[in-house]
């Protein structure tokens, strides 16, 4: 069973719509205790990366994110929830993340030609820079839907893929069995249900 | 690069698809959720419902369309029609909508826009403005084109944008419905004054339209429209291709 994370942010309906359109058992789950009986886990999210991490804390959902996830349990982190897995953001202060992956996160506004628009709202091609699992079936220049205003800044040897919005941004990452994708798999067609069904068929090592 | 999107609108009443012609006499197209199934596979970028339903009694049947539409098509959705509360963005959040599309409910209230905005975030809300000249400059109409609010469109558009629209959909009742192509005047009166995207609606009739569109505004970021896509008068994929031989970034479906 996959369990979806829900910790009061955003709407879980159709990530659990299309995870089950590609034939996986996934259940919401918002009891952290839970988590433990799960093979594998995404962290979705939408909105503000401190208020998610603050509730992602008072939840007790971090630590038993934290606690799976150091047993080798594959999470996903989707959207704000892909942010989240890095040390650290710059949105609105500096809020600690959860330190999955290395690397802070900032604004896209640093980055970007001034005259495009924010947030980076749209499909945009993925360019592919190294293997990632979940992307078996992707191909390079395959289009995905993006929705945000911060990126995933020196994620090292993590990065995956890079959609370019003047300037190349994080699309994808993994370390072991952490991954992310700052796109909308269950948004993005068909291409996005590719790579959600590789996470569902995806063996558990542990 | 970002790519221009093409956004199918499916306009539902007591749960099926119908495309009013100027408003007016509306005709009866299908499923609403195998239209929207169908778009989907085609390539459409975005599907937009409006509920045009009269009665709150039938409210209902919209939102278990919405549901079963979210639950099979994997795209992003914005719902507009009868969203006059916060509750109401809820109400189709909850069924699977990404995007709530503002239009009258915002004129009677304004503060709408930024309250949801602040709850759900800007790229949730999409303000609908649906505009007429009148006298020689643009006026927003309320109650699906019926009542003219006497307010200048590109003034409400930019009050909407400052409260936290994310987005805007512009619907040009002079050009919709004649299939003569967008209304590029008022387009472009609009997108120079935002930096939020700009969605086009009324007056698509042909492929050619869209390509003049985003060739003229290359700050239009997406053009919308019904019936030539409902009656089969554009397929979205030839619509795609000569996107890209034009030279103007689309996403492309994969065929194989």
């Amino acid at each position: 069973m996959i369990a979806i994370i829900d910790y009061g942010v955003g709407n879980l309906f159709s990530l659990k719509c299309s995870l089950t359109s590609v034939g996986a058992e996934a259940e919401v789950i918002s009891d952290p205790a839970a988590l433990a009986g799960a093979d594998k886990l995404i962290l979705p999210g939408v909105g503000a990366f401190g208020d998610a991490m603050d509730k992602l804390l008072s939840t007790g959902m971090a630590e038993a994110l934290l606690a799976e996830a150091a047993k080798g349990k594959p999470v996903l982190g989707i959207c704000l929830g892909m942010q989240l897995l890095f040390e650290r953001s710059l949105e609105f202060g500096i809020h600690e993340g959860l330190g999955l992956l290395k690397g802070e996160v900032r604004p896209i506004s640093e980055v970007i030609e001034p005259s495009l628009k924010i947030p980076h709202i749209g499909w945009n091609a993925l360019h592919l820079l190294k293997p990632n699992p979940l992307f078996r079936d992707i191909r390079e220049g395959d289009a995905v839907y993006f929705v945000h205003s911060f990126h995933a800044t020196g994620c090292e040897d993590s990065l995956t893929a890079v959609t370019d919005y003047s300037s190349p941004l994080a699309a994808a990452v993994m370390r072991g069995s952490v991954f992310g994708c700052q796109f909308h798999p269950e948004k993005s067609g068909a291409v996005g249900l590719s790579i959600l069904k590789a996470f569902a068929e995806r063996e558990v090592l542990t | 690069m970002i790519t221009k999107r093409i956004i199918p609108c499916l306009d539902v009443r007591n749960g099926r698809v119908v495309k009013g012609v100027n408003f007016l006499n509306t005709r009866d197209v299908a499923s609403p959720v195998e239209l929207a199934e169908y778009y989907s596979f085609a390539g459409a970028d975005e599907l937009v419902f409006y509920d045009i339903t009269a009665s709150a009694e039938n409210r209902s049947l919209f939102t278990d369309i919405l549901t079963e539409t979210a639950r099979r098509v994997f795209i992003p959705l914005t719902v507009g029609g009868a969203i006059n509360t916060v509750s109401d963005f809820e109400r189709v959040l909850k069924c699977g909508a990404d995007k709530v599309s503002v239009n009258s409910g915002a004129i009677r209230d304004p503060s709408l826009i930024g309250e949801a905005a602040k709850r759900y975030g800007s790229q949730c809300v999409v303000l609908s403005a649906d505009v007429k000249r009148v006298d020689g400059s643009f006026h927003v109409f309320s109650k699906g084109g019926r009542v003219d609010t006497g307010m200048d469109a590109v003034e409400w558009i930019c009050s909407g944008v400052a409260r936290g629209a994310g987005e805007i959909v512009v619907n040009s009742m002079d050009t919709d419905g004649v299939k003569k192509g967008f209304d590029l005047e008022l387009l472009r009166a609009v997108s120079d004054a935002v930096s939020v995207p700009v969605i086009a609606s009324g007056g698509a009739g042909c492929i050619e339209n869209f390509i003049t569109l985003f060739k003229t505004l290359p700050k239009i970021d997406a053009g919308l429209a019904a019936s030539i896509f409902h009656f089969g008068e554009v397929e979205i994929e030839d619509l795609k291709d000569a996107m890209a031989r034009e030279g103007i970034p689309a996403r492309q479906v994969r065929r194989n």
